[in-house]
């Protein structure tokens, strides 16, 4: 279904417009994660509105978890943070909401794990998601083999559904993992949680070329990018760079003594992402060259 | 939902025991975890690994473990007979090494060449630990800091089988947060690490082969009863954290129908305080740990912190097997308090000169409720599956003694 705030536009068209774009403009795509309710609930909707302006092409935003078991402890505290603050996966798709209103074209991704959609009721969520703006789905702990879950009706409700290949996903595997992808397809650069290694743009180079001899999808690599330099290099072998922890350390590094957003917080976030598109924009620009 | 016909033909090929269980773990985990189970149908069919397995069992844990009838405790409640199945005898202390044992023949045949584990009491880190020592494997076993602190003993244990006990700061810091943090390291290191995950839960194929492996218990037990009471027992009863020790009691007298089948959650300071671990009785179906199961969680489905005096209880979530049992009614679900517990424990320390556990403790709980209004040849057989020793400073400092 196309929610009223999206429109025809929303869900797997959004994204798939957003990528045609780049294509049009020569470069690939800055994916921001950030963790929804990081902070707090006011800070975190500025810091949502604020990403497209300062060059995030496509948001993933972070649901929060109690038991995130592929994230290192940067995202594992910011959600934890969050959900001090109060957040709920509700609360979450309203912030949504709030952004769609004001921006119809950066496509927002909702990544996290899959209990508190679990718990919603599936059906209840796709239904709020799509209303909300959401437009596609990265679930950690939802393999190929768990795609009557979710996977399957979200792609019936229109969303995209972003599935997590890795350097573990071998060629017999990876037909089971694009099957039901769409929108894009994430790369994870190295064996082991977000935030603690660091994407070597060779090695990727050569995982995106394996990975484009089995889809025509684009291909966005995330895990161990956290500088405009890093991003530059994955930027001029993939279609998209995803920076995660880099985002979450930055809120951390500008709370206050007792965890309280400061006048510094939502610009840490905004200027981090000034720097990594222009990472992003000169790494596309020299492959082209 | 219908009955089957047999209790004990789950999982299916995805892994479900009804709607539980299944594979919902990372990517990057899935090829090892679809490996491990190719691995071990091949285990299964292979007569060697089986003698491997019997002979270590034997030899090195000391099966089997007795049956022991517990007349004084008998006598104490004045009802049924109640039968104590000494897997505190084993080895390392628990049950938990019949399931190392047969997980680290595993690993041997997948080519592995370093283990992790996870622990909450402690007893599977130094089961983990005993095992590794054994196969001259390198150990890293993951501790909640607060159970590091309750079980200092084990600790100590397994830094003297060679283990790295990491502590783990994160959440609740209990086995929730051991397992998270395990499932980490396996997600980094997935190419030469193990993980040796202790109970009936985790991503298929994990809860139906540590099932199989503590299967030797109810199996040993069915045997030992027919050779003392010339039938099978009217009840069984075991404590339940993840649900290993109860699966394997229980798994081979699912379709026995006369058979009550009986599992103790820990109700910390009372299920209706909202302070427990009882996910059955409190908790409803949710994903956590590569399996769907009854989780403790709160309406946003954010999993909520297990209490219970017993660290090895301590664990919001409950094997998918359980959960479907469950559903269909088989096993009774029940529950015992902190306290409870505590008294129980000095009760069978008294009369019956063996300390057990904190964990069966809650068993005996429960038999101390329903042994005295049962005909005295209602025959209960409980499945005392830890010793103590590891409690001593626990139960001193709820007891008021300084030790």
């Amino acid at each position: 279904m196309s929610g009223a705030i999206g429109g025809a536009m929303g869900g797997r068209a959004r994204i798939e417009a957003r990528f045609a774009k780049l294509r049009d403009e020569g470069r690939a795509a800055l994916v921001t994660y950030v963790m929804s309710g990081d902070p707090d609930l006011a800070t975190s909707a500025r810091i949502l509105a604020g990403l497209p302006a300062a060059g995030a092409d496509i948001i993933e935003l972070g649901l929060a978890f109690t038991d995130p078991m592929a994230d290192g402890p940067s995202i594992q505290v910011a959600g934890l943070r969050a959900l001090k603050a109060g957040i709920t996966l509700k609360k979450t798709l309203a912030m949504a909401a709030e952004f769609r209103a004001r921006d119809t074209e950066t496509p927002i991704i909702l990544m996290g794990y899959y209990n508190p959609i679990h718990s919603f009721g599936v059906e209840a969520f796709l239904a709020a998601a799509s209303a909300s703006g959401i437009d596609g789905l990265i679930m950690v702990d939802l393999p190929p083999e768990e795609d009557d879950e979710l996977c399957r009706p979200a792609l019936d409700a229109g969303l995209s559904f972003i599935r997590l290949a890795t350097p573990t996903t071998d060629d017999a595997r990876l037909g089971a993992v694009l099957a039901n992808t769409s929108g894009f397809v994430y790369y994870v650069s190295y064996t082991g949680i977000t935030g603690a290694g660091s994407a070597d743009a060779d090695t990727v180079g050569g995982a995106v070329a394996r990975i484009r001899r089995h889809t025509d999808l684009p291909i966005a690599v995330g895990f161990g990018i956290r500088t405009p330099e890093q991003a530059r290099a994955i930027a001029a072998v993939a279609d998209g760079a995803v920076v995660g922890t880099a985002f979450t350390d930055a809120v951390r590094d500008s709370l206050d003594d007792g965890g309280n957003a400061t006048m510094d917080t939502v610009d840490a976030v905004l200027n981090l992402t000034r720097e990594l598109a222009a990472g992003v924009a000169a790494g596309r620009k020299r492959a082209a060259s | 939902m219908s009955k089957p016909n047999s209790y004990r033909t789950g999982p299916d090929g995805a892994g479900r025991f009804g709607i539980h269980g299944g594979r919902f773990a990372a990517e990057t985990l899935m090829p090892l975890i679809l490996e491990l189970e190719k691995e071990y149908r091949a285990a299964q069919n292979d007569p060697g690994f089986r003698e491997e397995l019997d002979y270590y069992l034997k030899h090195y844990a000391g099966r089997p473990s007795p049956l022991y009838f517990a007349q004084r405790l008998t006598e104490h409640f004045g009802g049924a007979k109640i039968y104590f199945k000494r897997d505190e005898l084993n080895h390392t202390g628990s049950h938990k090494i019949n399931n190392c044992l047969g997980q680290i023949l595993l690993a041997r045949r997948m080519g592995k060449t370093r283990i992790i584990a996870e622990t909450g009491a402690g007893q599977h880190g130094v089961a983990s630990a005993t095992v590794s020592a054994l196969f001259n494997l390198p150990c890293t076993v993951y501790m909640g800091e607060v159970d590091v602190e309750r079980q200092q003993p084990n600790v100590f244990r397994m830094k003297l089988l060679g283990a790295e006990v990491v502590p783990v700061n994160s959440g609740s810091r209990t086995l929730k947060d051991a397992l998270n943090e395990a499932m980490r390291d396996w997600v980094t290191n997935v190419d030469d690490t193990f993980y040796i995950i202790g109970t009936v839960a985790g991503p298929h194929p994990y809860p139906e082969l540590v099932r199989d492996f503590q299967s030797v218990i109810g199996e040993e037990a069915k045997e030992q009863i027919m050779a003392a009471e010339g039938r099978l027992p009217d009840t069984l009863v075991a404590c339940i954290g993840g649900g290993s020790n109860a699966m394997g009691l229980f798994h081979p007298f699912l379709d026995d129908a006369g058979v009550e089948l009986h599992g103790v959650e820990a109700a910390g300071d009372g299920i209706e305080t909202g302070r427990h671990a009882a996910s059955i009785t409190g908790g409803r179906p949710g994903v956590l740990h590569g399996n769907r199961t009854y989780l403790l969680q709160d309406d946003d489905g954010q999993i909520t912190e297990a209490h219970s005096i017993s660290a090895g209880l301590d664990y919001p979530g409950i094997g998918p097997e359980h959960a479907w049992l469950h559903d269909m009614g088989r096993v009774r679900y029940v529950a015992a308090t902190d306290a409870e517990a505590l008294e129980a424990f000095q009760l069978c320390s008294k009369l019956e000169g063996i300390i057990p556990a904190l964990e069966p403790a809650h068993a005996l709980a429960h038999v101390a409720r329903i042994a005295p209004d049962l005909p005295k040849d209602h025959v209960i057989v409980m499945n005392l599956c830890g010793r103590g020793d590891k409690d001593i400073f626990t139960v001193a400092e709820m007891l008021g003694v300084k030790i």
